[in-house]
Parts: C-alpha cells; sequence; structure tokens
C-alpha cells in the first residue's frame, strides 16, 4: 500500500499537455474505413428496393414511379448493411459524420429521368 | 435497535452510467438488504428477431449492448452458423477472436475508469479512457467503427485485415503493454485504492457458485469459470488461461480485470502470430432450422444467445441470458451488511450494463 503512485503520471501529463485535439477547429480522426454517413450515386441507382427490404432500422424508402431515394438520418445506424446488398454498389459510407441537429433531417434524392430508348427498326413506337 | 429506513439508489445516480433502481433498507448508515428493480431501458429487441431476415438481424443483434457489441454479433453468428452447419473460414474465427479481445480491452479500461471515478479518483479515470482512445482508434481503422463494429456476418466477417496492419497493430499494442502497467499499478498499489476496495463487498467462493456469479465476479472468488476455455473461435489454438484471484473483495476484481487486459494483448499477439491466411467469409444459402445455445465470454462475463428456427428467413426465437442477469444475485449478496458510502464501488464491480440486460 503506497501513497503518491500517481505523481509520476500526474508529472508526466502536466509536461506532455493535453491529448485531446480541438475539434472542431483541428479536423476529427478519421480512417478509410470509417463508417460516417450513408450516400447514394443516385445516377447509377435502378431503384430496386432491396437497400430499404434489407435495411435493420427502416430508415430508407425507394420509390421507383418518382425515381425518389430517401433516407432518415436520424433512424439510420451506419450499419453498412444495405452497402452489402447494393446491386449497382451505387451506396457508400463516407468518411465524416452529419452535423448533430434537433430535428429528423431526411434526405431525398432523386434520379435523372432515363433517357429513352431509341426504337428499334420493327418496334412499335407505342 | 435502530430505526431502519429506505433510501432509492438509482434508477439515475452520478455513478451510474445505465438505470438499475436499488432500494436499500439501511439501519444508520448500514445497508441491511438491498431490493433490485430493473426494467427502465427494456426495448424489445429480441422480439425483432420473428420480423428480420436472420442475416439482418445480425446488426440488431450487436445493438444489445453498446460496448461488448462485437461479441454479441459473433455468438450469435456462432448460434445462426451451427444450425446451419456453416463451416466458417479459420482466418475468419481468428479475426472474431481479435476483435472479440480488442473489445474486452476496451470495456475493461471504461470499466477501470468508471471504477476509478466511483471512488473519487478523477485522475485515474481520465488515464483509463485515455489508454481507452488508442484502442478504438484501431477498432476504428480495422472495422470502421468505433463501438459498434458491424463486420461480423452468418459464414464470417465482411472485412480482413492485411498483413501489413496486422503488423502495426501488434507494434501498437507491445508500446500499449508499459502504459497499461503504469495504469494497473495505480489500481494495485495506491492507498486510495486499497482503502475503498479491500475486504469490501465480498462474496466468498461457495455463494459466488451457488448465485450463479459469471466472469470477473465469480473469478474474483476463486472460480476458475472462462468460456473461453471452451475453445470456440480460435481461442482453442491460443493456450489461453483465466485469470483467478480468491480473495472475493471488490479488490480482486478490480486485480483480475486488470490481469485479463495482459491476458487479452496476449491472445492478440499470438493470434496475429498464428493466423492463417484464406478467405473470410462463405456464402451462406438457405434458411436455418433448429435450435442452438451459443455461449461466448463476454468481459462482463458469460452470455448465451439461443436461437431457434423453423427453416423460414425470420428465426422463431432469439434469446440473450447476459452476464449482469446472473451477477445481480451476487450483487444482493454483496450489498447485505456494507457502508452505504461503499454502495457505489460494490455496484460497479459487477460491471453493470443495464442495456445489455433488458435488451
Amino acid at each position: 500500500m503506497k501513497a503518491g503512485v500517481m505523481a509520476l503520471t500526474v508529472l508526466k501529463n502536466l509536461i506532455k499537455g493535453p491529448y485531446t485535439s480541438r475539434y472542431p477547429y483541428a479536423p476529427a480522426k478519421v480512417s478509410p474505413a470509417t463508417r460516417g454517413y450513408l450516400d447514394v450515386t443516385i445516377e447509377d441507382c435502378i431503384f430496386c428496393g432491396l437497400c430499404r427490404m434489407h435495411c435493420p432500422a427502416d430508415a430508407i424508402e425507394v420509390n421507383k414511379t418518382e425515381r425518389t431515394w430517401t433516407i432518415n438520418r436520424f433512424r439510420c445506424v451506419i450499419c453498412g448493411c444495405c452497402v452489402d446488398y447494393c446491386p449497382k454498389k451505387c451506396l457508400h459510407c463516407e468518411q465524416s459524420y452529419t452535423v448533430p441537429g434537433t430535428e429528423p433531417v431526411i434526405a431525398q434524392y432523386t434520379g435523372p429521368v432515363p433517357e429513352e430508348k431509341p426504337v428499334q427498326p420493327g418496334e412499335s413506337s407505342a | 435497535m435502530s430505526k431502519q429506513i429506505v433510501l432509492p439508489f438509482g434508477p439515475q445516480h452520478p455513478v451510474l452510467p445505465e438505470p438499475i433502481h436499488l432500494d436499500l433498507v439501511l439501519e444508520d448508515e448500514r445497508v441491511i438488504e438491498a431490493v433490485p428493480s430493473i426494467g427502465y431501458v427494456h426495448r424489445g429487441l429480441e422480439k425483432l428477431v420473428e420480423k428480420r431476415d436472420y442475416k439482418d438481424y445480425v446488426f440488431i443483434a450487436e445493438r444489445i449492448c453498446g460496448i461488448c457489441s462485437f461479441i454479441h454479433s459473433a455468438t450469435y453468428c456462432h448460434a445462426v452458423e451451427t444450425v446451419m452447419e456453416v463451416e466458417v473460414p479459420r482466418r475468419a474465427e481468428y479475426l472474431r477472436t481479435i476483435w472479440s479481445e480488442y473489445s474486452r480491452l476496451h470495456s475493461h479500461l471504461l470499466w477501470l475508469g468508471c471504477f476509478a471515478d466511483s471512488m473519487g479518483y478523477e485522475n485515474l479515470f481520465m488515464n483509463s479512457w485515455r489508454l481507452r482512445e488508442k484502442i478504438l482508434d484501431v477498432l476504428e481503422r480495422t472495422t470502421g467503427g468505433r463501438v459498434i463494429q458491424g463486420v461480423c456476418r452468418v459464414g464470417g466477417v465482411s472485412r480482413d485485415i492485411p498483413p501489413e496492419e496486422l503488423a502495426r497493430m501488434s507494434r501498437e499494442l507491445a508500446g500499449l503493454r508499459p502504459e497499461l502497467r503504469e495504469l494497473t499499478r495505480v489500481f494495485e498499489e495506491d492507498i486510495t485504492v486499497q482503502t475503498r476496495t479491500k475486504r469490501i463487498g465480498l462474496l466468498p467462493k461457495d455463494a459466488a457458485w451457488d448465485l450463479g456469479a459469471v466472469g470477473p465476479v465469480c473469478r474474483g472468488s476463486g472460480i476458475s469459470s472462462d468460456m473461453r476455455s471452451t475453445g470456440y473461435a480460435a481461442y482453442d489454438d491460443l493456450d489461453f488461461k483465466p485469470v483467478v484471484k480468491s480473495d472475493g473483495d471488490c479488490y480482486a476484481r478490480c486485480l483480475v480485470r486488470a490481469e485479463e487486459m495482459f491476458s487479452s494483448i496476449s491472445l492478440i499477439e499470438k493470434a496475429i502470430d498464428r493466423i492463417p491466411g484464406g478467405d473470410v467469409l462463405v456464402p451462406v444459402k438457405g434458411n436455418p432450422s433448429g435450435e442452438f445455445y451459443a455461449r461466448a465470454e463476454q468481459p462482463r462475463g458469460e452470455v448465451i444467445h439461443y436461437v431457434k428456427a423453423n427453416g423460414k428467413k425470420n428465426l422463431q426465437r432469439h434469446r440473450v441470458r447476459t452476464p449482469t442477469l446472473a451477477n445481480v444475485p451476487a450483487l444482493v449478496k454483496m450489498l447485505a451488511g456494507c457502508e452505504l458510502a461503499d454502495v457505489p464501488v460494490i455496484v460497479l464491480t459487477i460491471d453493470p450494463c443495464i442495456g445489455c440486460m433488458e435488451r
């Protein structure tokens, strides 16, 4: 049983300065693997709805007729399950985090209108 | 005889990270009896298994706990894989072992910090959590998540660790060992820690056995019970030996956790040395049919995941017996006869994880 066992550590800490970084003035420490928030390359999306079906948090809504892909950022748990299932690989996790808020943030992405296929000879244009 | 009063302890209390309520029957400053009540953070996660695909449920199983999350998902996957007779690649089992031991390291460092805080040792608390950041950085670098890793899948793991990263982890662990030694030396030798923990919250060996205590609580009372000895995942290759102390007081339980951190570092180093090559994930087709009890060692003790499936994509039942629930009867026994000022320290020594317990 000794007193002052912590003294050496305290002295070291006094010399070394703070271990914490001055976030948000200094950038947060992230790695290439970090799952910050979910993002979509909407141009590649085919609105198949697999991400919606497998989302454990029910955070994604997909509307094929209106070509919209909607995510409730407050529900999303950034597990990456949808990224695994996406057949076109248009979903990915960004490394930074979304800003905190008090109201649910719902982000909606609208896909471009698909170009009409050129009519092949012999096909009716109707 | 003094008059008895009932003092409520929790569910909101500075020392409690999560809500549990104890009715302390006091005679003067001495606790005569403690009556626990739970149910403040029930989320109904087990019921969700009936609504979700058994493969997607891994992410929900992982969120049962915010500290030992990886071990929950690995144990759930182990149960489903056993039901489906899936042979998991050996490399995936090694990776699961490495991440499980990193989880144990960060959980024990978190606990040591909270424990120091419960006895008013703020400086020690800050230092424990400073070292924990280094573990969390490795987890983030290798899995993408600090506390919720999200890499376990039915059939293996979704990410591999490249050899250069494994070498870097090994180097960092060698550097971490002296820092941990400096930290644990304070827990072992400091007069403040010893006077607040020695011969306090006694749990004799036979009482620990009768009450079904698990994890560091029973190992601190001299019972050598550790699920890693059963050799699940890659533990059968790593010559694992449990850390056991026989005093049965708060100090012994603290020392068990402190020494387990060094045992975890040795296990990770051995796993990095012996990890075989190959795939990390095998494709799993079809739906499970059958039932299995999977047991694993969490930082807080033995966890049991029971799954029952009937050939559909949703499981029929998923039941989790978490270590905190098994340790609550032991806690009631420890609290009987203690001083009121020692209650926070004793409650912390079972490492209560209420989010796990109530799911």
